[in-house]
Order: C-alpha cells, then structure tokens, then sequence
C-alpha cells in the first residue's frame, strides 16, 4: 500500500509540475501583453494590431479544442505518457523562442508574425496537455479516489497564474523599470526552457498508464479514436452532456474568480495595478488547497452537486459580491480628510508635445488613498491647447486600499475562488470516469476545452460588451451588467447537469 | 424525471435557435459592420466558431433528450 502510495505521489508530482509549467507558460503571455504589445504588435500599424487580436483570441479560443483534438487523437492511439512529454515540449520550446524573438523595431513585420505562430503553438500544446495529465493520473488512481488524487492537477492551472505573478513582480524588482522594459520582459518565458528540462526530465522515467497499456495489451485500443468519440451517438450523447452539464459552468465561473475579477478591480474600482495583483495572489494562494478538499469530498458524496454547489453559489452570490467591491472603492460614499489633501503639478515633455500634470491626492476616513493625475497638453508658454473650444484633457485614477476594506477585498475575491475549486477541484474526474479508456483523452479534452476556451474565454470581452451597453442606456449599476453572462450560462448549466448526470452513467464506464 | 429530461429536450432546442439569433443578428453581424479589426476578429469568431458550436451542440443535445437519450435506463 504505501509503495503503491509512493508511485501515486511521483505520477502525480511529474504530471503536475508539467502542466503547471504549461499553465504557467501560458499565463505570462497574458500578463506581459501591455508590454508584448510595445514591443511586437504597435498600435499605429493596423496589420500588427490585427495580428495582436488574432493572437489574443485564436490561441485561447480556436486553437485549444484543436490541441485537444490533434494530441487527443495521439493520446488514445500511441499512449498518454509519449502524447503529453510532446505537449509539454512544444509548449517550453514556444515560449522560450517567444522571449527570443526579435523585436518588430528589430525585423518589421516578421516579428509579430512569429509571436502569433509561437502563440498558436502555445494553445495547441495547452490543448493537449490537460487532457493527457488528468487521464494519466485517473488511470493510475485507486478506484472511489479519483477526485482526491485529480485534483491535484486541478490546482495546476491556478497554480500556475500565480508563479506567473509571482516571476513577473520578482523580475520587476531585481530590475529597474527601464531594465525591465528593454529586455527584463524576456526573463519570465526564457525561464520557462529551463523548467521544462526538468519537468521533461522527470516524466522520461514514468510509466505509460495501467489502464492503457492493458487496452493497448489486449488489442482494446481505438483505431479511429474522433470518429468513435464524435460519431458515435452513444459516445456523443456524453460529450454533449459533459459540456453543456458541467464543463461550460465551470468555464465561466473558472473566468469570472480569476480573469473577471481581476479586469474589475483594475478598470472599474481603479485599483492600483500591484494591489490588485497582489490581492488575487493572496486569495489564489489561499483558496488552492481547497482543489484537493474538494476533491476528496467529491469521492465520498459524488461529484455532481459538488461542482453543482459551486454554480449555484456562485449563481446567486456574484451580484452581490460584486457590489459590495464597487462599494469599497466608491469615493461618492467616503468622507475626505481635507487636511491631508496634497496637489502638485510637473510638466512633461514628449519630443514637440508638453504636457501638464497635475496630480491630486486625497485621503479618506477610511484609509482609502485616491490619486487623480489629470494631463493637459499645454503650448510652451503654458496655456493649454483647445480642440473645438476644449482643452485635451485625460484623467487617470489610481485607488488603494488600506485596512479592513483591504482585507474585505481579500475575502470577496477569496469566495469566489471558493466557487472555483468547488465546480474546477472534481472535474477532471468526473470526465474521465464518464469515457471509456480508449477514446478517454480525445472525448474528456474536447468539452473541457471549449467550455473553457469560448465559453470561459469570451466572458471578458461579451461581460465588457454588456456593461458599456448598461453604461450608454445610463444604467445606475452598468458595472454589475458584464455578470449576466456567466449567471446565465451558469443557471443553464444547473438546471441541465442537476436533470440529466445520473450516478449510473459512470458507474456504466469506469469497468 | 424520464418526462421531464424529454420535454426540456424542446427548450433546449428552442433555446439554441435563440443563441444563433442573438450570436448571429446582436453580437456577430453589428462587429462586423464596425470597421474596427479588433471587433472584425471578434465578429468572425461570434459567427464561425461560437455558435455553431453553441447553436448546433445545443440543438442536437436538445434532440437527444426529445428522442430519450437520456433515460435513465440508456445511460
């Protein structure tokens, strides 16, 4: 029992540390993109900016159930172990070649042309790696704790946002922000070789899975592994199900903890950039280990209302949620300490351009320090510069928080995290255990891919979309607008997966 | 329960024709129309990828569940 326990805990470490390095790969292209953008993909081009959407949306959306299908393919015909060391590499050699890519200042149009191929890669990989590692660690899995051992790999993907964070602010730190700028950004994917190597080097020694290698043994393996998922009805009816009765629930409310709340605290509480990194890190650290809890749990009450409980929370709670964070950095409702408040103005200027800056700071009874940095273009003898009888003006705000609305943010975000290890900690279990062992890969990647990638993956932009609708019908709470997505899809979710996921529908596959 | 998972089985399929309007006629056609390459992308994706996916997986998951699919004594 305890060697059998020993071998269970290197699978789980050499697949976890692979797909976190994936996610972890993955994650950093999003983090970096202001910098990505600069430096590939100009604004004043219209090609470079269209390739910059293309690759913003491709990889996440397109690419993904591709991956999924392409190495689902290989996984159920060669093997799980040989399909994701492929995923894992393609993935570190995207990203390293990424953060060697010359700049579009450097080659022209070439550059941006290879950072949307090598991003292409990157989601190819991604859609192939998951799959492979949670199916390889299930088939290695003692039957009743698929869900504890699963859901290791589960606290992977978030996991690996926060190393992203985490290597991103540490590289900020030992650099100086103009260090960073010219060639610091390179630092987070170069590392990315070197991480791979090791995890490379760990999955060489491992195994193939027991289940496939005793298909493979008895001749039982798929000869056509997409047409038996997808064109058997018997096979499809369970792919549909797996998608619209859990994967695009827990999609969205995947996005919305992660993705979502993050855009949210940063472009409507217009929260500092580092705090509101810091406060996602803090609550991504400490909700994490709830993935395992919750996955254990869903091995001794089922999987089906554990992921359910979480879409229901999150159904019923997110308006309120996130209310109550709107309120926490709402200026209409503080009282100011006049006091404290301190104005200082500085003239930059750019090339022909001047610019006035006058920058005010105001603090609150509650600790909350607003600062509002309004620039002028100015002429050289400082009178400001009119277009159609108006001076151009833009204003930035920047809110931090002090104290307990500090810690109450914490919280706020950490319940929603909550909600993401209650429908994301079982998951993987309860798709592997619906498919047989030789279209496992291929059929268990496709729902969980596109309920991820496009539904998961469009909430930013359709949730934005809702909210500037709300906003221009003058709508008092347009900010809680963007939440209708993923309450919706959430509640059609629910209602399908409570009706239709029987016990007996695992029960038929796992033999 | 049998009943009730075959007569959603016509809101579903209802619910995927209203998916392909709104995808196609409130998010995916008016993109297009923007001019802008950001929306055009967003557009083509809306119109090619999400609701065909969404409309037609929608729709023949609703079809399963009219024909009994999904029954317990099937699954």
């Amino acid at each position: 029992m305890q060697n059998k326990n020993k071998t269970l805990w290197k699978v789980i470490g050499a697949s976890s540390l692979g797909t976190l390095i994936e996610w972890y790969d993955f994650f950093i292209f999003g983090s970096l993109s202001v910098v990505l953008s600069t430096k590939f993909f100009p604004a004043d081009n219209p090609t470079a900016a269209f390739l910059s959407t293309l690759a913003t949306f491709a990889a996440g959306f397109v690419v993904r159930p591709f991956g999924a299908l392409f190495f689902g393919r290989l996984g159920d015909l060669i093997g799980r172990k040989y399909t994701f060391m492929v995923t894992l590499m393609l993935m570190g050699g995207a990203t390293f070649l990424i953060g060697c890519t010359p700049s579009y200042e450097s080659i022209g149009f070439l550059a941006p042309l290879i950072v949307l191929v090598l991003r292409l890669l990157q989601g190819l990989a991604l859609g192939g790696e998951y799959g492979g590692a949670a199916t390889y660690v299930a088939e290695h899995s003692p039957e009743g704790e698929r869900g504890y051992w699963t859901s290791w790999i589960q606290t992977t993907a978030t996991f690996g946002l926060f190393i992203s964070l985490v290597v991103i602010l540490l590289t900020r730190l030992f650099l100086s922000e103009s260090q960073f700028d010219e060639w610091g950004w390179r630092i987070p994917f170069v590392l990315s070789i070197f991480m791979v190597f090791v995890s490379y080097l760990i999955r060489k020694n491992m195994d193939e899975s027991p289940e496939f290698t005793k298909a493979k043994a008895e001749g039982k393996t798929a000869k056509n592994p997409l047409k038996e998922s997808f064109g058997n009805i018997y096979n499809l009816k369970y792919v549909l199900l797996a998608l619209f009765g859990a994967a695009m629930g827990q999609g969205v409310v995947w996005y919305t903890g992660q993705f979502y709340s993050m855009s949210f605290m940063k472009t409507v509480m217009f929260l500092h950039t580092d705090q509101a990194d810091l406060i996602l890190g803090i609550a991504l650290l400490l909700g994490t280990p709830f993935f395992v809890v919750f996955g254990r749990l869903s091995d001794k009450v089922g999987r089906k209302w554990v992921m359910l409980a979480g879409m229901l929370l999150a159904i019923c709670t997110y308006r309120p949620i996130y209310a109550c964070m709107y309120q926490l950095t709402n200026i209409q409702t503080k009282t100011e300490r006049l006091d404290l408040r301190a104005v200082e103005t500085s003239f930059v200027k750019h090339g022909d351009s001047h610019n006035r800056v006058t920058r005010t700071s105001k603090t609150f009874t509650d600790g909350t320090e607003v600062t509002q940095a309004v620039t002028t273009q100015i002429t050289e003898a400082n009178n400001p510069i009119l277009k159609d009888g108006m001076p151009q003006e833009s204003s930035r705000t920047t809110v931090f928080l002090k104290g307990s609305n500090y810690a109450l943010l914490v919280g706020l975000i950490f319940i929603q995290i909550i909600y993401i290890t209650l429908v994301y900690g079982p998951i993987a279990a309860f798709l592997v255990e619906i498919f047989p062992v030789k279209i496992r890969y291929t059929s268990m990647s496709l729902p969980y891919h596109i309920g991820n990638g496009i539904f998961g993956g469009l909430l930013p932009a359709v949730s934005t979309y809702l909210a500037s609708n709300a906003q221009t019908k003058g709508q008092s709470d347009f900010y809680l607008s963007g939440l209708w997505y993923p309450i919706i899809v959430a509640s059609i979710c629910f209602v399908i997966g409570s009706i239709y996921i029987t016990k007996t529908m695992t029960a038929n596959q796992i033999k | 329960m049998g009943n009730i998972k075959k007569i959603l089985g016509m809101v579903w399929i209802i619910l995927a024709l209203l998916t392909a309007y709104f995808s196609i006629f409130y998010f995916g056609l008016p993109k297009l129309r923007t001019g802008q390459q950001e929306d055009l992308v967003f557009g083509l994706i809306i119109l090619f990828i999400l609701t065909p996916i969404v409309s037609v997986g929608l729709a023949i998951f609703g079809y399963f569940a009219l024909k009994g699919e999904y029954a317990n004594d099937k699954m």
